[in-house]
């Protein structure tokens, strides 16, 4: 495990000389605009897969099959005229937009987009490749709190919608933006507590390391993936809450078109509307990206040959990045949207309590083979001893929850008001 | 009218506030009765006693009348505390044209015409109950031909269909299942194309006539009418898999928007709100017109007076239409698809270039119109959204004296305010679309 841990970038280990800061600056680069690419076309490709879903053709005028059609909505927000409601708070107003796209850039800044995660000779996994003679990760920045800054970016994006909705002096943006900074806040819970038990089995919270550690040969023919590592319902956990993290249907309930016209944007045009615009979709791709890695194992897996073998991580990490995006879009052409209230149930008294007894069950299960302070190795009994605890939790909360429903309708029923 | 700016700017009508008054503060009972929707639940001493609550943890919010949600012109205020709705006022008139006025300037002949515009979503249902009232009037209700009998009630069941698919369809975008909105689209489009075969228009027929239809069924009908019977039980299915049973559709319609069965007829309500309350009422079973009284039909029934009730009712209704449109393919038998009374029915164009009388005769008719019998009379049809009467007084002129539409969007509106307290503002989105209003119709 030493060989995965405490390496860091090789790059920046070394002398600092030309090859190096020209490798850094096309890893800024690429990371700067591989989001922004996939975010025009994820843009393009969900008009066009939900239009096919619903039996529409789909943008189909600008560029082939409709490809350019949002570099040609680009240059029409970037070159309208941008308004800016009378009462709205005008410093306020023109922050929240950059608020919410900022974010969605800089989390790509720590997710390995490519690398060779193969076993060496010697049996290590270091996942470098080496370009212009230098070793490097495929990653922008390797953190030490890696992981973390996901979660700091996606915190920092609902105060753009909060903000947004605020600051526009206006009744609709207003509910959205209420409605959004619960929504968000409650999801943040279930979206950190999920992350913890990947965390718990990677042993590391820098995405290289949990890539790395994913890169590790699995039981029989099953991949070390954390999907089946942490034993599924983190994944879940996590898939769900990201999707309610950056208010893809059916939890867009911020922007609900039907009930609050486009919730928190409803006052915003021009350029400040095409960043939130592009702050949004880049979530999807991120998030799809941030997914990807903790769970799938990112840009590991097999070099097939065909392709210089450095190359096999970054096209892995891309076939595992278009799965979600996909799923996103299917989810928008299938499910109705979720209301206020539900939504809130599902988040506290569902995915929060369910990740936090998981946590216990997985923490229990793998200190397992751990040695106490006896000498002895503690087994399996704690786990089975938390499994009854959390099972014995989880029945305790339905009833309380069944109670409390009960209660609300029979008061409903006596009291008018 | 008593016009009169009351605090707020608020315009006051004879009939109360035209607009949510800002503050409940000396608000008299009656008025506060009528806005917090409760007319039935609560005795007018009850309202008194009811306390306003605080003022300032309240806000009031415009939907529509451009929102997304709030079908053509509705404007809905409504008071909200967080997201619940505390009250409710639907207002209506932005889409006034004046038809039932209009009506008394135009001829019998020409009223079909003026009333198809009303519920443009069903709009030979329009037309004929303008005609049924007429012909009541005329005193030929018993003479027309049965094959425009029949006729009309094919392609009624057609217009239900495919009013029906448009409430499916902005029932479906209304809760956010989008595709919805486009099945619902593609199959109401396929409704419309058989019409246009038949009347020649896709929307406003003016096909029914008084006296009979306009034209006879084109060649072919059997086939694509049938052929389309067998298109949609496949795709209905197909509703059933993406809404029916998905769980946050139930979770966002059932227990949602509840009427009971007394408040719904105190209301006026009639159609699919009125019958998901569990009151079997349907005016092709129970008053019977045409001729449903020879049709093997089912009358769908809710039991709980919520969104899904309605719902469902609804999706049912078209799997019973279909039903019937196999038996009226049957029924319509050979001859005469309008009376052959020189009074009401123009001469055949043949006949025009080689008699003067015919010519006369089709000009007359055509410019004056044929004189009705004073009188009054009263004709209602089960239109998709329920009840829909035409009252007509004739002073014995070619024109009517008065005429009225009893348009059932018009009484569903009024049950809004009730429905819709206490719920979130997505329940009031979810109780306006199961409503299904047409303000066509509301405001004529």
């Amino acid at each position: 495990m030493t060989a995965l841990l405490a390496t860091g970038d090789p790059l920046l280990a070394g002398e600092i000389d030309g090859g190096v800061i020209l490798l850094v600056l096309l890893k800024t680069l690429i990371v700067f605009a591989i989001p922004l690419v996939l975010t025009a076309l994820m843009i393009w490709v969900e008009r066009k897969v939900h239009g096919d879903m619903s039996n529409r053709i789909g943008p189909n005028r600008a560029g082939p099959w409709g490809i350019l059609q949002t570099l040609a909505d680009g240059a029409k927000l970037f070159t309208k005229e941008g308004l800016i409601p009378e009462r709205a708070d005008r410093l306020v107003y023109r922050l929240a937009p950059y608020l919410s796209a900022v974010p969605a850039f800089l989390v790509f800044a720590v997710v390995p987009f490519g690398g060779d995660f193969n076993p060496r000779s010697d049996g290590t996994i270091d996942g470098t490749v080496t370009l212009l003679g230098n070793a490097t990760f495929l990653q922008l920045f390797d953190a030490q709190p890696g992981i973390l800054l996901v979660l700091v970016c996606s915190s920092v994006a609902v105060y753009g919608v909060m903000l947004a909705g605020w600051s526009s002096g206006s009744k609709y943006p207003l509910l959205g933006s209420v409605r959004a900074t619960a929504q968000m806040v409650s999801y943040e819970a279930a979206l950190g507590l999920s992350l913890v038990a990947v965390v718990l089995v990677s042993g590391s919270l820098s995405t290289h390391d949990i890539v790395a550690f994913q890169a590790l040969p699995g039981r029989g023919l099953l991949p070390n993936w954390n999907l089946i590592v942490t034993g599924v319902v983190p994944f879940f956990v996590f898939f769900i809450a990201a999707t309610a993290e950056m208010n893809r249907p059916p939890f867009d309930l911020t922007e609900a078109e039907q009930e609050l016209v486009a919730g928190f944007n409803t006052e915003y045009s021009a350029i400040r509307f095409a960043l939130f615009y592009i702050a949004e979709f880049m979530a999807t791709i991120t998030f799809g990206a941030v997914i990807a890695t903790l769970f799938l194992g990112g840009p590991a897996g097999p070099d097939l040959g065909i392709l210089p073998g450095w190359l096999w991580g970054t096209v892995w990490f891309f076939l595992k990045l278009a799965i979600f995006p996909f799923i996103w879009i299917w989810f928008r052409a299938t499910l109705p949207r979720f209301r206020y209230d539900q939504l809130m149930d599902l988040g506290w008294k569902l995915m929060i309590p369910l990740s936090l007894g998981w946590i216990l069950l997985l923490a229990a299960i793998r200190s397992a083979d751990t040695v106490g302070t006896d000498g002895q190795r503690i087994g399996y009994l704690p786990a089975v001893y938390v499994g009854a605890g959390v099972l014995l939790a989880a029945v305790l909360l339905q009833a309380s929850i069944t109670v409390g429903r009960r209660r609300r309708e029979l008061a409903d029923l006596e009291v008018f008001d | 009218m008593a016009v009169d700016v009351k605090g707020g700017g608020i315009v006051d009508t004879d009939e109360g506030a035209q607009e949510l008054t800002p503050t409940r503060k000396g608000m008299e009972a009656k008025e506060l009765l009528r806005e917090v929707g409760c007319v039935l639940r609560l005795s007018e001493a009850d309202a008194e006693a009811l306390e306003p609550g605080p003022d300032d943890e309240t806000m009031i919010i415009n939907m529509g009348p451009q929102h997304p949600s709030t079908h053509g012109v509705l404007r809905v205020m409504l008071e909200l505390d967080g997201e619940t709705v505390v009250r409710t006022k639907p207002i209506m008139g932005y889409l006034h044209t004046g038809m039932e006025k209009t009506g008394e300037d135009l001829t019998f002949l020409q009223g079909p015409t003026n009333v198809t515009r009303m519920d443009y979503a069903s709009p030979l249902f329009n037309e004929l109950v303008f005609c049924l009232a007429t012909e009541k009037l005329l005193g030929i209700e018993d003479d027309i031909p049965a094959r425009a009998t029949w006729i009309r009630m094919l392609l009624c069941e057609v217009n239900r269909i495919s009013s029906h698919l448009l409430f499916l369809a902005t029932n479906g975008m209304d809760i956010g299942a989008v595709t919805m909105m486009l099945y619902g689209w593609r199959e109401r489009e396929e409704m419309l194309r058989f019409l246009e075969r038949i009347t020649g228009l896709r929307m406003n027929h003016n096909f029914i006539r008084v006296g009979g239809i306009a034209a006879d069924l084109p060649p072919g009908w059997r086939d694509e009418v049938l052929g389309l019977m067998d298109m949609l039980p496949p795709r209905l299915d197909e509703y059933d898999v993406l809404m029916t049973g998905q769980p946050i559709w139930r979770e966002r319609l059932q227990g949602v928007g509840v009427i009971t069965a007394q408040e719904a007829m105190a209301l006026g309500a009639t159609g699919p709100i009125l019958r998901s309350t569990g009151v079997p009422w349907d005016l092709r079973r129970d008053a019977p017109y045409l001729h449903y009284d020879q049709l093997e039909f089912d009358v769908i029934c809710g039991s709980y007076g919520d969104c899904f009730d309605r719902y469902a009712i609804r999706l049912n209704e078209v799997r019973e239409s279909i039903r019937l449109i196999h038996q009226i393919v049957d029924m319509i038998p050979p001859g005469d698809y309008r009376i052959q009374d020189k009074k009401v029915t123009p001469p055949p164009r043949a006949r025009i270039d080689e008699s003067m009388e015919a010519l006369i005769h089709h000009f007359k008719i055509f410019t004056e119109g044929f004189k009705v019998p004073e009188g009054e009379a009263y004709a209602a049809v089960e239109s998709p959204r329920g009840e829909l009467g035409c009252y007509l007084v004739s002073d014995g002129s070619a024109k009517p004296y008065r005429m009225h539409i009893r348009g059932p969007s018009f009484f569903h509106l009024q049950c809004l305010p009730h429905m819709m307290r206490g719920g979130l503002i997505a329940d009031g989105v979810a109780v306006i679309s199961s409503v299904d209003p047409i303000l066509g119709e509301v405001d004529r």
